[in-house]
């Protein structure tokens, strides 16, 4: 049988929100250099967050953000047993030169990290590259990838998934453990 | 559906319509993928693809080598020209020979109808039928419909008239199985004598008036005079042909709408269309010419994503 137990309530997740984007604020200023990426499908819904926090909340405006779809990269193609599915990559702007930071909902063996490094390279050649994840699954890394930014450090067994569900999509914000 | 229900694309009869709207969602991201400043994906790193061309052809074989390689694929190319079949040797003793190299999957274009079919009863490889006499040309026939899609929204509903020389065309037949899938009403419209017989049961409608044809219509896919193909006499002369079934843009301004233009290439202008309606903004001959190369990665991806 699954246990679901809750990481962090849709409360706790606003302050981390607003932590993170404070935090980005600290050291991109007015984001005049500085354009975010959301790494699709889940990073999609934080990257709009941000987004919003940044122009709405704290004042900045034309927060420039970009999907990008990190499939064709991935290094388990024909490893299971599914096809991998695609998704909509949107990048409307330039990224040579510019300050990039990665967004991902939960940080875990870093591959997918690692694909989002090679497709940043069909763009051009961003300035920097940072990482802002929710969730960053220390102790479980396959790669050296570690996040600039992170909401809470959980430590996880593998068996273990973490799964984030955001309001516009699953009707709340909240952080579920959930083991089998 | 994430996955296709074949191994092979031996033609679109073979395949379901889910498997058309996965290769034509897949495409779209690849589409997007040929249009960045660097247009290559490291998907099939580990795939060969052998490109076996028993027959002549540019445009196809150029499509489908770019696809392969945009995917990142290592690619041989073979054609019959200068290789061993001259010698006698079978096409299940070349394609067997082929794949002992550690080749995964094969494209093959063949003279011979069902070459494609019969191949992959003995094989291991997945199979891409790149046009097998005047059977299919499956990829040419999705593109087609891609192209439709882009241009009118839906393929589902539409009007589609294939003129020309329907009796020797596989890009027709494979046309006529796609269209039918996705919805839409199909018609031929051609002479008599470049109309197989009985084509009626395939569930299409036959107009020899070019005009009236026109009138009915949504799209018109113009398919190009075979003359290689030709061994008798189908009609009089090129310039009759031209008269009757040739599309100017007098002809395409006298109608009270819009008719979108298409044909597979290569163009003999002046006979199916003139130069005129060949550059012109209805005509989305380019446009099929680059949705070619993100069809075919899609297809490839696909069918490679099965190989274990």
């Amino acid at each position: 049988m699954t246990k679901q137990k809750v990481l962090l309530s849709s409360k706790e997740v606003n302050i981390i929100l607003h932590r993170l984007t404070s935090q980005l604020i600290e050291k991109h200023e007015d984001f005049s250099n500085t354009v975010l990426i959301g790494i699709q499908p889940r990073g999609a819904f934080l990257a709009n967050r941000i987004k919003y926090l940044l122009e709405d909340f704290y004042n900045i405006p034309n927060v420039k953000l970009g999907l990008l779809d990190i499939t064709f990269f991935r290094d388990d193609f024909r490893r299971g047993d599914k096809t991998l599915e695609a998704n909509t990559t949107t990048i409307d702007f330039i990224v040579e030169d510019k300050n990039v930071i990665f967004i991902d909902d939960v940080l875990y063996t870093g591959r997918s990290i690692s694909a989002a490094l090679t497709a940043m390279q069909s763009f051009g050649r961003p300035k920097d590259i940072e990482l802002l994840t929710l969730i960053d699954r220390r102790f479980s890394r396959h790669l050296p990838i570690q996040p600039n930014y992170k909401g809470r450090q959980v430590d996880v067994i593998n068996e273990e998934k973490v799964t984030v569900h955001w309001a516009e999509n699953e009707g709340e914000d909240t952080v579920y453990l959930i083991s089998k | 559906m994430s996955e296709l229900s074949v191994k092979h694309l031996l033609g679109i009869k073979y395949i379901q319509p889910e498997d058309i709207q996965l290769i034509f969602k897949t495409a779209d991201h690849f589409k997007e993928v040929i249009n960045r400043p660097i247009k290559k994906v490291p998907s099939l790193r580990d795939i060969t693809i052998a490109n076996l061309f028993f027959e002549n052809s540019t445009r196809t074989k150029l499509s489908f080598e770019l696809a392969e390689k945009r995917l990142s694929a290592d690619v041989i190319n073979f054609s019959a020209a200068q290789s061993s079949v001259k010698k006698g040797e079978t096409l299940i003793d070349t394609v067997n020979n082929i794949l002992s190299m550690k080749v995964d999957m094969v494209v093959m274009r063949h003279p011979n109808p069902g070459a494609g079919v019969f191949l992959s009863k003995h094989i291991n490889a997945s199979i891409i039928n790149a046009g097998d006499g005047a059977h299919e040309h499956p990829t040419q026939g999705l593109l087609d419909s891609y192209s439709i899609r882009e241009r009118l929204g839906e393929v589902g509903g539409k009007n589609v008239v294939i003129v020309g020389d329907i009796l020797h065309s596989r890009v027709a037949l494979s046309n006529i199985f796609a269209l039918q899938k996705q919805g839409a009403n199909v018609k031929i419209c051609g002479p008599k004598t470049l109309i197989p017989k009985h084509i009626e049961k395939l569930g299409v409608t036959v107009e020899t008036n070019l005009r009236k044809a026109l009138e009915w219509a949504d799209v018109a896919n113009m398919l190009r005079i075979q003359n290689e193909r030709l061994d008798i006499g189908y009609f009089p002369s090129t310039r009759e042909y031209t008269q009757q079934y040739g599309v100017t843009k007098d002809l395409l301004n006298s109608l009270d709408k819009e008719v979108v233009i298409m044909h597979p290439g290569p163009i003999n202008r002046g006979v199916e269309i003139t130069s005129d309606v060949a550059d012109s903004d209805q005509a989305i001959i380019l446009n099929q010419v680059e949705n070619g190369v993100a069809i075919r990665m899609a297809i490839i991806y696909l069918l490679a994503s099965k190989i274990k």
